[in-house]
């Protein structure tokens, strides 16, 4: 049997709006989860580089727990094993609004949370101790050096490896197909099952997700640019 | 409240089935992904070099190649695969062919990247010192280059791996029978969903972490060297 094509399968009907509530799903939950992420990698990336022994090694057991783990693994972890255990009262709630949604998040963002403190880590590792020497003998506290000195120039050094983070994070959001969140991948699968024209509905789904990656990466790099520190960042390639 | 025993009682269908693949299903996670690792890698050489090459029609399908797979999520791909290679063959191809595919098509790119980056740190007077002894330029590339560019590689490389060990759980998507698919079959009989995967995410962290110290090794070896 030849393959028939039929283009029109993807904007005839309801396929063009699951397409679209599929785009905004997945944008909801990478913009939900970069959040966190960026939080808890702000936060373990800079404790693992603090002199308090005991911050660090904290810092460290979350870093290298999470994320040598399969992401997949977590998204069931997450949804499947944690619930369960939670209050009667909260365990409703979250059944009542879309727990698949944020246990879906909630991995991503502290999966992602463990790789970006890596970014953030090397970031500041790149900056020479002396900074951090010269705000202490300034007379600032070591939450101040690092507020004020440290991370406003680790942040405009780690604009290209946080974007290519911040793109795996987006594509790695379709992960949570397998716990049944609605976003791009699953309506992608969705269109395939009620029109049985799996190619045309892999390639609109292929196409979105490339012209999401493309532009952001455009952007990024514009920033890239713009935030450079004068004499400090040396483009490669 | 912690049930240990399912684990016990289980220990042998997610090890040895899930784990290394030896049972009634055809499955596996390591037995898939080594050989994902190695001709993931073999291709990512190509790849790379490809991108190196001056000639115009081998660098630019290789640059499109690495760009298209670097955009797209990995279980897009394997989903492609899925439907793209019945269709062509006109037959049937099991799970484990379709993943092997998919995770060495998809990884070429990432592997590819790294190899271009390795070659680059190799200093051109290396490549001009070679060709002034009168070497071809197969033999710079085989014997100077890229064995000073595999040990700048090392780092990226083994780190590039832990992800694609992590990645083969995403072949269960299409019913594979990996380490995470093994748990999903126990949990859908025994419902102790945070004890299995607790203990599934324990057995990845064991492999994936010691990857990543052999890693730090070589990376403290080179820099002594």
């Amino acid at each position: 049997m030849k393959y028939q094509f039929n283009w029109s399968v993807l904007w005839s009907g309801q396929t063009g709006g699951w397409l679209l509530q599929g785009l905004l799903v997945t944008l909801e939950i990478s913009v939900l989860a970069w959040v966190l992420a960026v939080a808890l990698g702000l936060l373990s990336g800079a404790l693992r580089t603090v002199p308090f022994r005991l911050l660090r090694a904290l810092a460290t057991c979350y870093v290298e727990f999470f994320r040598n783990v399969p992401l997949l693994v977590w998204m069931f972890f997450w949804y499947f094993g944690v619930p369960p255990l939670l209050p009667e009262g909260m365990r409703n709630w979250l059944l009542d609004h879309g727990a698949e949604f944020w246990a879906a998040m909630f991995a991503l963002g502290v999966y992602h949370g463990a790789r970006f403190s890596e970014v953030i880590r090397s970031g500041i590792q790149a900056i020479p101790r002396t900074q951090f020497e010269a705000a202490q003998a300034m007379g600032f506290s070591t939450w101040q050096a690092y507020r004020l000195v440290i991370l406003p120039v680790a942040l405009r050094l780690i604009v290209p490896p946080g974007t290519s983070e911040s793109l795996n994070l987006l594509k790695n959001s379709s992960v949570a197909l397998t716990i049944s969140v609605a976003e791009l991948t699953f309506q992608t699968r969705q269109i395939e099952t009620y029109t049985a024209k799996a190619i045309e509905a892999l390639t609109a789904g292929t196409l979105i997700y490339l012209a999401l990656c493309l532009s952001i990466a455009t952007i990024m790099s514009r920033v890239e640019r713009k935030f450079a520190i004068p004499g400090l960042i040396v483009r490669v390639g | 409240m912690l049930d240990l025993g399912v684990i016990a009682a289980n220990f042998k269908f997610l090890i040895v089935q899930g784990l290394f693949g030896l049972g009634g299903f055809a499955g596996g996670t390591l037995r898939l992904a080594v050989p994902a690792i190695v001709l993931g890698f073999a291709l990512g050489i190509l790849v790379g070099l490809a991108r190196l090459a001056s000639a115009p029609w081998i660098r630019l399908p290789a640059t499109a190649y690495v760009e298209f797979f670097r955009g797209v999520p990995l279980v897009m791909v394997i989903f492609w695969i899925w439907f793209i290679i019945p269709q062509v063959l006109r037959l049937p191809v099991p799970e484990y062919g379709v993943a092997l595919t998919a995770f060495v098509i998809f990884e070429a790119a990432y592997f590819g990247e790294i190899v271009r980056a390795g070659v680059m740190s190799v200093p051109r007077g290396q490549v001009e010192a070679a060709h002034s002894v009168g070497l071809s330029g197969v033999q710079t590339m085989t014997t100077v280059v890229l064995p000073q560019a595999l040990r700048n590689m090392v780092p990226s490389l083994v780190t590039q791996m832990i992800v694609l060990f992590k990645d083969t759980s995403l072949a269960s998507i299409i019913g594979y029978v990996d380490l995470t698919k093994a748990a999903q079959i126990v949990n859908n009989r025994e419902i102790r969903p945070f004890e299995l995967y607790l203990f599934i995410a324990v057995v990845y962290w064991l492999f994936a972490y010691s990857m990543s110290r052999v890693a730090r090794r070589f990376e403290h070896g080179s820099a002594r060297a």
